[in-house]
């Protein structure tokens, strides 16, 4: 959201006469004028989403925030956001616990533990992943994943159900649940995750690695010592690329997802939306009016965004006089 | 506890250049060994096979023996991560680590591998460790601040801090004083004097005065050419080789005439 980039790159307007030559003056003007024109467009943005959100909210016959259902199109209109909030904090939830040890363990591998050999082919593939569309990686959930998780939904609700959380209020039936967008996400944003915390670990200054190892130090104290602390506000980023892209799915989430309007604990059943998801299913059909409704949704999906992304800078900012960076 | 080093037919390589070609020496313990010589003569690698840190290089390789009083340092099944545990390292760069706290870094080698000591014995260590680096008086009002914040030369009298908490049998130094101003220097140096009591120490110097004025005896190595191997000239009494070396190389290099 930094709006000012002529601000701080512009050099200093010449004062009195000084000699400006055509160049820096052509290069002045392109940079200025495309800093103006994106400030405008974004402020357009702004303005529309915000009245279109006003509009469509203030004619909202349920609550916007609490009613379950979406029925936007519907006369008079009941639609909120109780289950898509629910539903796309959940999922993403599920892909970061899954994520986030996963991909920390193979950037470790390929940039501590794994013989060169193996380690840049093993990145290679990791790049790769990371370019996947992620429609393919929605069929492949459609058509593999699902039929595939019966045994282990079965699993977890044997031996897990006395959660709640684990429950299957039908057992047996398809696994097109949270749950499982949520295993289909996490194997979404590993390839992000792991590659930026590779670069990230292997940025380790080799001094702080042997201050470790001359102490003493295996090679996973070595890691923890020096390679995780140093790394920690780089992985902070890389899990928010992770979960940006996983709260904002579209395809892969609604090509899995059987959704509908409940709010349950049971992340084992079919049910439940997500914002991305919702978005997509209603768009194409909706009125005007209904596609006002989506962008409030869409509005709100954004804020979510902001507050994790605020969130995560906090967490860096803290222990700022004890990062890395400032030795 | 001090003890004493034993080299014999040392040769260290990086990949397939031979960095140093032969060397065997013996380091007294409770003194101080200093190692002089051009750079690029292999001090720093010699010094980094005496705690087996040559080998974490790629590619490096060390042949021969080095006998810590009586074990082999490079014999079968000697666990590397133990012979750090009682040669300890002090780097040319002070390097303490930058996410850890002034008490942490000096208590980092004492929690590794699940040595995890009670809380009152670890700050006695803590501090007598810092009193022994003459850094206490400097921080013991900030010893939750980071080690990172501290001067130059505080935070090499921290990394020596550091070395010294494991109570190791040999010190080694990597040029110390090279990133630190005369005042620092002078710290160390005095602080090298007080350590001697209790420690082997092994000092790798540029500095010919500071060598004369730390060490007991002194080495000196040189390498006949660039791409030659570096080799262990001459190892006597400090005094003697700066005043009566037997070999010429020697007095050539501390005379200036280097060259
Ligand atoms: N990491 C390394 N990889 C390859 N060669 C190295 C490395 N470090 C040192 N060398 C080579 O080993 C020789 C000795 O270097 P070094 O031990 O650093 O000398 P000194 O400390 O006496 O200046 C030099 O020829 C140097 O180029
Ligand atoms: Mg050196």
């Amino acid at each position: 959201m930094d709006t000012t980039p002529t601000d701080s790159l512009a050099p200093p307007a010449p004062a009195g006469k000084t000699v400006t030559r055509a160049g820096d003056r052509v290069f002045l003007g392109l940079s200025r004028g495309s800093g103006i024109l994106l400030l405008v467009i974004m402020a357009a943005i702004a303005v529309f989403l915000t009245v279109r959100t006003i509009s469509a909210v203030s004619q909202d016959h349920g609550n916007f925030l609490t009613t379950f259902e979406w029925n936007a199109d519907n006369t008079p209109p009941v639609f909120g956001i109780a289950v898509l909030a629910y539903g796309t904090v959940v999922s993403s939830v599920i892909a970061m616990v899954i994520a986030l040890p996963v991909s920390i363990g193979i950037a470790l591998f390929i940039s501590h533990y794994a013989p060169r050999r193996v380690a840049s082919p093993l990145a290679y593939v990791v790049d790769l992943l990371a370019a996947v569309p992620s429609i393919v990686y929605g069929l492949w959930g459609a058509l593999y994943l699902v039929p595939h998780m019966q045994g282990l939904t079965a699993w977890l609700d044997q031996y897990l159900g006395w959660t709640v959380v684990f429950k299957q209020s039908a057992p047996g039936t398809a696994a097109r649940s949270l749950f499982t967008v949520g295993i289909l996400l996490a194997i979404m944003i590993i390839p992000i995750i792991t590659n930026v915390s590779r670069e990230v670990f292997r940025q380790v200054p080799r001094a702080h690695e042997e201050a470790a190892l001359a102490l003493g130090a295996t090679r996973w104290e070595v890691v923890r010592m020096s390679v995780l602390p140093f790394a920690r506000s780089g992985i902070v980023s890389a899990s928010m690329l992770g979960l940006g892209r996983a709260l904002g799915e579209t395809m892969a989430v609604a090509t899995v997802l059987s959704s509908s309007p409940v709010l349950t604990a049971h992340i084992l059943d079919p049910a439940g939306g997500t914002f991305a998801q919702n978005i997509a299913s209603h768009f194409g059909e909706a009125t005007d009016f209904g596609r006002d409704a989506l962008i409030a949704s869409g509005l709100v999906l954004f804020v979510i965004t902001l507050l994790v992304n605020g969130a995560a800078r906090m967490i860096i900012a803290r222990r700022k006089e004890y990062s890395g960076a400032a030795a | 506890m001090a003890k004493r080093i034993d080299v014999s037919g040392l040769s260290a390589y990086y990949g397939n250049h031979l960095a140093i070609e032969d060397i065997s020496m013996t380091v007294e313990p409770r003194s101080v060994t200093a190692f002089i010589g051009p750079s690029g003569c292999g001090k720093s690698t010699f010094l980094r096979t005496l705690n087996r840190m040559h080998e974490v290089t790629p590619g490096g390789r060390v042949e021969g023996k080095v006998m810590l009083d009586e074990e082999n340092l490079y014999g079968a099944g000697v666990d590397p991560v133990a012979v750090r545990r009682t040669v300890g390292m002090v780097f040319q760069r002070p390097n303490p680590f930058p996410t850890m706290s002034i008490y942490d870094n000096v208590a980092a080698g004492l929690r590794l591998n699940g040595t995890a000591k009670r809380k009152k014995d670890l700050d006695t260590i803590v501090e007598r460790s810092l009193v022994g680096a003459n850094l206490w008086n400097e921080v013991k009002d900030r010893l939750n601040k980071p080690g990172a914040g501290l001067s130059g030369g505080q935070q090499q009298r921290l990394c020596i801090a550091r070395a010294i908490a494991v109570e190791p049998d040999v010190l080694l130094m990597d040029e110390p004083c090279s990133a630190l101003d005369p005042i620092s220097t002078l710290a160390i140096e005095d602080l090298i004097g007080e350590l001697k009591e209790r420690f082997t120490i092994v000092i790798v110097t540029h500095n010919m005065q500071q060598a004369a004025r730390v060490s007991d005896r002194t080495a000196f190595f040189n390498l006949a050419g660039v791409g030659q191997p570096g080799r262990l000239i001459e190892l006597d009494e400090t005094q003697r080789i700066f005043s009566n070396p037997s070999a010429q190389a020697t007095e050539d290099y501390i005379s200036g005439r280097f060259g």
